[in-house]
């Protein structure tokens, strides 16, 4: 892999030369992420957000790892538990709010992550399978979201699991059975706690093993660029250390700003009250809503009322939920256009502006009750979401005219800073 | 295949999805109760804000407050009698408030369920032996613990003290179906504008050793004061700390772009 | 020569000055991380709930002459032991000399108290709770406790006198708070 120009990782003391040659571990740091890495030189700040999500996976890790020492996955105690963590434990308070607000740092690092591929066609070849990994890594994650969300054990948690787990029972005949099984009963309590607690802690394990896949096939083809014009020759790259390192450092800065503001400042601004009151199975809260990261697909779900066809709302709006994160999987083949960045496709970028809204729209649903307005602004908007990516992408693909392009990622550069020079004389 | 499949699959979604829109009506069921519900008025604290602090002395009322009047009902499982030391009770008033409740114990010499002085491990007792003998006493409403009651209710501080100044009687125009039934009080800051709880406040109820006013507003307050410390103790400690980490993170950041644009000088990008 | 050093010391100086921002750069994130690392390493504290439950009173009054009990503080196990007159002359007749851990009776009661012995009942070899607080249990070959883990023999001032145990049973802090009641902690 990698370009007939990358460096090559020389060591120069004999501990590293003989550490070299028994497990070339530095070498594989140094080829993914140091000096032996060539990178487009013109990377905006938006190809920070995959080494932000790293950062969020490892905050979470660590956060969680020390959570699990105080925490007890047991439905008689489990709410006590992080309250005990909250006014007890050293810096407990600070542990756990960190994780809580870490999560929605994930997801928001994430969607940006996303929207930055779809922008700039990231998902086309040649790196459709870094593509599917990201996808199978959104996947888990929301498990990982959802499961963690049941732990504290509050009436959100346990109404989310009680509604979650009903999405199986959708499935014709063997639904209900697939329910029963998930929770270990009948409804949510100690048997599914316990569960939701093991495979909490074990995923985010899992999501670090196909990050390292997402990455092994990102370094193939190497990393996409702004421009969508794949790597020529040695100028259009800059070696990843030190040039990314120092950008990546930036955003790392800013996201954690960010971060510390949201954990110390207001950390309850993106949770729910109901979830500081201890699960009750008897009463279920005036309005449920999951966490904010799960409202666009929330809307989807609740978008279909009508038994269309032999298939009742309930089960369209379970396929259509998972089917608007399932055909992600199948967006490298969908848009069949040749030109990658929609800053070169004039057509696309206006409906990528469009799905923008879209689905801040159908997350503005999500989170509302279920009333007119947005019962029916979230049909149409959950509707504009399938047509954009089943029907608006293939056509557009088709028939848009690609504006002119630069022959190279270099030329790029320098017919940017031309113009730059000339507008500050002009 | 996968372009012609999706097209017929994302039709298949979008006629579900119009058939969805033709069916459903477009106005909402009327809900009088919208009509007559009220905002919560905004109650401002020292502990407020991007620089808060803890009123002690308010809190200490707040606390009287509960213990005088809102734990006839109302239990605060969550707070151990150690707690209060963050109020400014010294340890030795801790001990001696702590001694003033009698909490669930065992007698050791007949195995019995028996009661025993408060020590300032102990947290405080709740009013109830359980959530029968709650809703016993009660007519079948069941007084929720308050110890978080300031983060667990939409509005926060400002719902509770609301709902502790906002009983009234109800308006002349308020619909039969929404008067208050037997039992219940009207409030037009609770969802439901009916609750159990009859108004819990009454005018010179308790007396401040420092003389503070004891109106209904001035006990209303000091006692969401001190809910909104049981409810999150590090409060002000959190955002100090958080102003140390913002301001850190600042300078940290800094250097970070200035790093980069050093590193960057000699290449155009 | 000097021209050359100077030129070199020139190109040093411009590179320091450009290094330093990165260097300064790099030392706020080792600070930070390690800022952060101090919560994380404190949190296996013992939480304020365990701190709290530090203190235990007890009630004497019930152990007769020659007996012992078996209590818990911090979670940890406590004989408080009535000593006989017998064996508290036992104990003083040993001469410190032949102690591995040199201690009198006097030293591990409380004056006026000397038949009250209060010990942790954790053996200081690894930790076993020793036999000799209950009725019929083993006392060991100097009539005080005797550990089954490991056969440490502790004396009738809970002294080690034989076994791989290295000290005495710890006596915890505690006071008098009445002639019946003991407040440990």
């Amino acid at each position: 892999m990698s370009f007939p120009w990358a460096k090559n990782y020389e060591p120069k003391q004999p501990l590293m030369k003989w550490l070299d040659e028994k497990l070339p571990l530095p070498r594989l740091v140094y080829n993914a992420i140091g000096a032996g890495y060539p990178v487009p030189r013109n990377l905006n700040y938006f190809w920070n957000f995959g080494v932000l999500a790293g950062a969020a996976l490892v905050i979470q890790i660590v956060t969680g790892i020390v959570l699990a020492m105080h925490y007890a996955a047991n439905a008689g105690v489990a709410f006590n538990s992080v309250e005990h963590i909250m006014r007890d434990v050293n810096a407990g308070w600070f542990i756990r709010y960190a994780h809580m607000n870490g999560a929605s740092m994930f997801f928001i690092v994430v969607y940006l992550h996303i929207f930055r591929g779809l922008y700039y066609g990231s998902y086309k070849a040649p790196r459709e399978m870094v593509w599917l990994l990201g996808v199978v890594i959104f996947l888990l994650m929301m498990a990982t979201a959802f499961m963690g969300y049941v732990l504290p054990w509050g009436q959100m948690s346990f109404w989310g699991a009680q509604v979650i787990t009903g999405f199986f029972s959708a499935i014709p005949v063997v639904g209900e059975p697939i329910r029963v099984w998930l929770l270990g009963g009948f409804a949510p309590d100690n048997a599914a706690l316990n569960r939701f607690f093991s495979l909490h802690y074990l995923l985010p394990f899992v999501i670090a093993g196909v990050i390292i896949l997402h990455i092994w096939a990102l370094h193939i083809p190497g990393s996409s660029n702004p421009t969508g014009i794949e790597v020529k020759d040695e100028q259009d790259t800059v070696p990843f250390h030190p040039y990314y390192t120092a950008k990546d450092g930036v955003g790392v800065g800013v996201f954690l700003l960010l971060f510390v503001a949201l954990t110390f400042f207001s950390p309850n601004l993106l949770g729910h009250p109901d979830n500081y009151i201890a699960a009750n199975p008897l009463s279920t809260p005036a309005h449920i809503v999951p966490e904010w990261y799960f409202w666009p697909f929330y809307a989807i779900l609740r978008a279909f009322t009508f038994n269309f066809l032999w298939i009742d709302a309930k089960l369209w709006g379970v396929i259509a939920m998972f089917a608007a994160i399932a055909l992600l999987f199948f967006l490298p083949w969908l848009d069949s256009s040749p030109v990658k960045s929609s800053n070169y496709r004039p057509l696309n970028r206006k409906f990528f502006w469009v799905l923008v809204v879209d689905v801040l729209i159908l997350g503005y649903c999500g989170k509302s009750p279920a009333e007119q307005p947005y019962v029916i602004l979230s049909q149409l908007a959950a509707a504009y979401y399938f047509a954009h990516f089943l029907i608006i992408l293939p056509i557009i693909s088709r028939i848009e005219r690609p504006a002119p392009m630069p022959n190279s990622i270099t030329e790029a550069v320098l017919a940017k800073h031309a113009d730059d020079a000339s507008a500050a004389t002009a | 295949m996968v372009r012609p499949l999706g097209f017929l699959v994302g039709l298949g979604f979008i006629a579900a999805l119009l058939c969805a829109i033709l069916t459903t009506p477009l106005t909402n069921e009327p809900n009088a109760s919208h009509e007559f519900h009220k905002h919560p008025k905004h109650l401002k604290l020292a502990s407020d804000g991007m620089f808060p602090h803890w009123d002690k002395a308010q809190l200490q009322r707040g606390l009287q407050v509960y213990k005088e009047v809102c734990s006839a009902c109302h239990s605060l499982h969550l707070v151990a009698f150690r707690d209060i030391q963050d109020l400014g009770y010294t340890e030795g008033q801790v001990k001696t408030f702590a001694k003033g409740f009698q909490v669930p114990s065992v007698n050791p010499d007949t195995g019995e369920p028996a009661t025993r002085d408060g020590l300032p491990s102990d947290y405080f007792p709740g009013p109830y032996a359980n959530e029968v003998a709650a809703r016993a006493a009660n007519n079948n409403a069941l007084p929720p613990d308050l110890s978080l009651i300031t983060k667990a209710r939409e509005g926060g501080k400002d719902y509770v003290y609301s709902l502790l100044t906002g009983f009234q009687n109800p308006p002349a125009n308020l619909p039969k179906e929404l008067r208050p039934g037997p039992g219940l009080h009207y409030n037009p800051y609770f969802a439901n504008l009916n609750l159990a709880m009859a108004p819990p406040l009454t005018k010179g109820q308790v007396t401040f050793a420092d003389g503070s006013p004891n109106t209904v507003e001035a006990m209303a307050k000091d006692v969401t004061a001190f809910l909104v410390w049981t409810a999150e103790p590090k409060l002000v400690k959190r955002v100090q700390v958080g102003w140390a980490a913002f301001l850190f993170l600042l300078i940290f950041t800094t250097l970070t772009y200035l790093s980069y644009r050093n590193i960057w000088a000699d290449k155009k990008h | 020569m000097t021209s050359e050093t100077d030129i070199s010391a020139g190109i040093e100086d411009g590179v320091r000055r450009r290094d330093f921002i990165n260097i300064a750069a790099v030392s706020f994130a080792g600070v930070g991380a390690a800022a952060v690392v101090l919560p994380l390493v404190n949190q296996m504290n013992p939480s304020a709930d365990v701190l709290a439950q530090s203190t235990t009173e007890i009630d004497i009054s019930a152990i007769q002459s020659g007996q012992a009990i078996k209590t818990s503080w911090r979670k940890q196990p406590v004989f408080v032991r009535n000593l006989t007159p017998a064996e508290i002359a036992e104990a003083k007749k040993v001469p410190l000399s032949d102690l591995r851990d040199p201690q009198t009776i006097d030293e591990r009661t409380k004056p006026g108290k000397e038949n009250w012995l209060i010990t942790l009942g954790v053996c200081t070899h690894l930790g076993c709770v020793p036999l000799g607080a209950a009725e019929g249990e083993n006392r060991g070959d100097f009539g005080g406790y005797f550990c089954p883990c490991h056969g440490s023999h502790y004396d009738t001032a809970a002294r080690i006198r034989k076994g791989p145990a290295p000290k005495n049973l710890v006596v915890p802090p505690y006071e008098f708070n009445s002639d019946t009641v003991v407040t440990i902690g």
